[in-house]
């Protein structure tokens, strides 16, 4: 069965000065899909978002959403992409029913009926203004308006990063609660996976300007084995299967590998990993070690 | 209406967690044939999960013959599932009480209780699967 792409980038880069931010990314992300983009910050996880609306153009490589190149074809992406950068930029001194009658004018497809009931459902009045609000519902609101635009896909740039731990959790509620309604496909980006395990189904892992990893959560908790044993070398084992990070001690080695299928070697014991070791093996990766290519399933 | 929590330390996917307690539900008499389950929309804003998530245990169940799911109304306990009989569980509950307080007073804290109980329960699995 093949699986609409949201978004699909074969070769991408962008390069600002001498400095690549983007570097060789070739991904593609499933329409229907919640993709986590995760990275430390400066990996390129907020270019490569402001590549894919149109913001920036390429210096390498393509970039498409649904197919349609959002440099060169902006009247067929615009309409269907909403956008949630990292400062959930709102017009301070705008009232929310100000926010609501410019969404109305700037987009075609916009949901009057939509953005009202969830601010309703926010306990907020329209009478407000957005200054006045706090962190938190200003990042409701934020997402109101990108929600009401009715995009096909919405891309959010760390969306929680400022919130308390209860505003982060009823962002994700509404956010998710979306997703269910409207089956957007979703793709927001963090420095930390933790708030987002739950949320996500495919994860993208940025490191240094490159993909390091790029695949469903499910596929990647399948694949990824915790090896243990005594000391001992690891070349053997990574004939066959990927080495994504070993660790030794006078004792004992530690190996993450991305398996190859079963593990089967009486030297190792085998374990389950979960998705947030993995993330941290994968950005902890010495950049003399970073594999030339990435390590992604076809 | 049932509500389901998670457990994020567990190790055990989401889903499953779900799949369990829809299961723990039925056999501890909370859901019955016929009643119906939170809607997918529910669980989401409720746990701040993937929708897909949810749908993946419904689905599940669905195949198990244990929901349901009816279209354009919703998700219900399949009426061919064994309800459970009327127990009144607060005799055993009462028996359970009085040997956690036993276990305390040796010694055992929360984690060390569960392990034993967990321990306890895969030998006796094994003895019966032998036996």
């Amino acid at each position: 069965m093949t699986v609409r792409s949201a978004l699909s980038c074969e070769g991408l880069g962008k390069r600002y000065g001498s400095t690549w931010a983007l570097r060789d990314c070739t991904l593609r992300i499933p329409a229907g899909s919640v993709t986590a983009l995760v990275g430390p910050n400066g990996a390129g996880k907020t270019t490569l978002l402001q590549l894919a609306v149109g913001m920036s153009a390429p210096t390498a490589g393509e970039i498409e959403i649904f197919g349609w190149s959002p440099q060169r074809e902006p009247q067929m992406v615009l309409p269907r992409i909403g956008f949630v950068a990292q400062d959930h930029p709102l017009y301070r001194g705008f009232t929310l029913a100000d926010m609501l009658s410019f969404g109305r004018r700037l987009n075609a497809r916009w949901d009057e009926k939509l953005a009202r009931r969830r601010l309703d459902s926010l306990g907020l009045q329209l009478s407000q203004r957005v200054g006045k609000l706090s962190g938190g519902q200003q990042a409701q609101v934020a997402l109101t308006l990108a929600l009401a635009k009715r995009p096909e896909l919405l891309l959010l740039d760390e969306p929680a990063a400022a919130l308390d731990p209860l505003a982060r959790r009823e962002f994700l509620q509404a956010l998710m609660e979306g997703v269910a309604e409207e089956g957007v496909t979703v793709v927001l980006s963090s420095h930390i996976l933790a708030d987002l395990e739950r949320v996500c189904d495919h994860l993208v892992i940025l490191s240094r300007a490159h993909v390091a990893l790029a695949d469903s959560t499910e596929e990647i908790a399948r694949s990824h084995r915790l090896l243990t044993g005594a000391t001992r070398g690891v070349d053997e084992i990574a004939q066959l299967h990927s080495v994504v990070h070993a660790n030794t001690t006078d004792r004992q080695t530690t190996v993450l590998v991305r398996a190859n299928g079963h593990v089967y070697d009486s030297h190792w014991q085998v374990s389950n990993v979960d998705l947030e070791q993995i993330v941290l093996a994968y950005l902890a990766l010495d950049p003399v070690r970073t594999p030339e290519q990435p390590v992604m399933s076809a | 209406m049932v509500q389901f929590h998670l457990d994020s330390t567990s190790g055990v996917p989401a889903y499953l967690q779900i799949v369990q307690q829809v299961r723990q539900a039925i056999s501890l008499g909370v859901l019955r044939p016929g009643d119906q389950l939170p809607t997918i929309k529910e669980v989401v804003g409720s746990l701040a999960i993937n929708p897909n998530t949810v749908v993946k245990a419904y689905r599940e169940l669905d195949l198990a013959g244990i929901l349901d799911a009816r279209r354009g109304q919703g998700t219900f306990v399949s009426d061919d599932v064994e309800g459970s009989p009327d127990h009144d569980y607060a005799p055993l509950r009462a028996e359970l009480v009085k040997w956690l307080s036993r276990a305390r007073g040796a010694g055992l804290d929360d984690e060390a209780i569960r392990a034993l109980v967990a321990s306890t329960l895969r030998t006796e699995l094994s003895v019966r699967a032998v036996a």
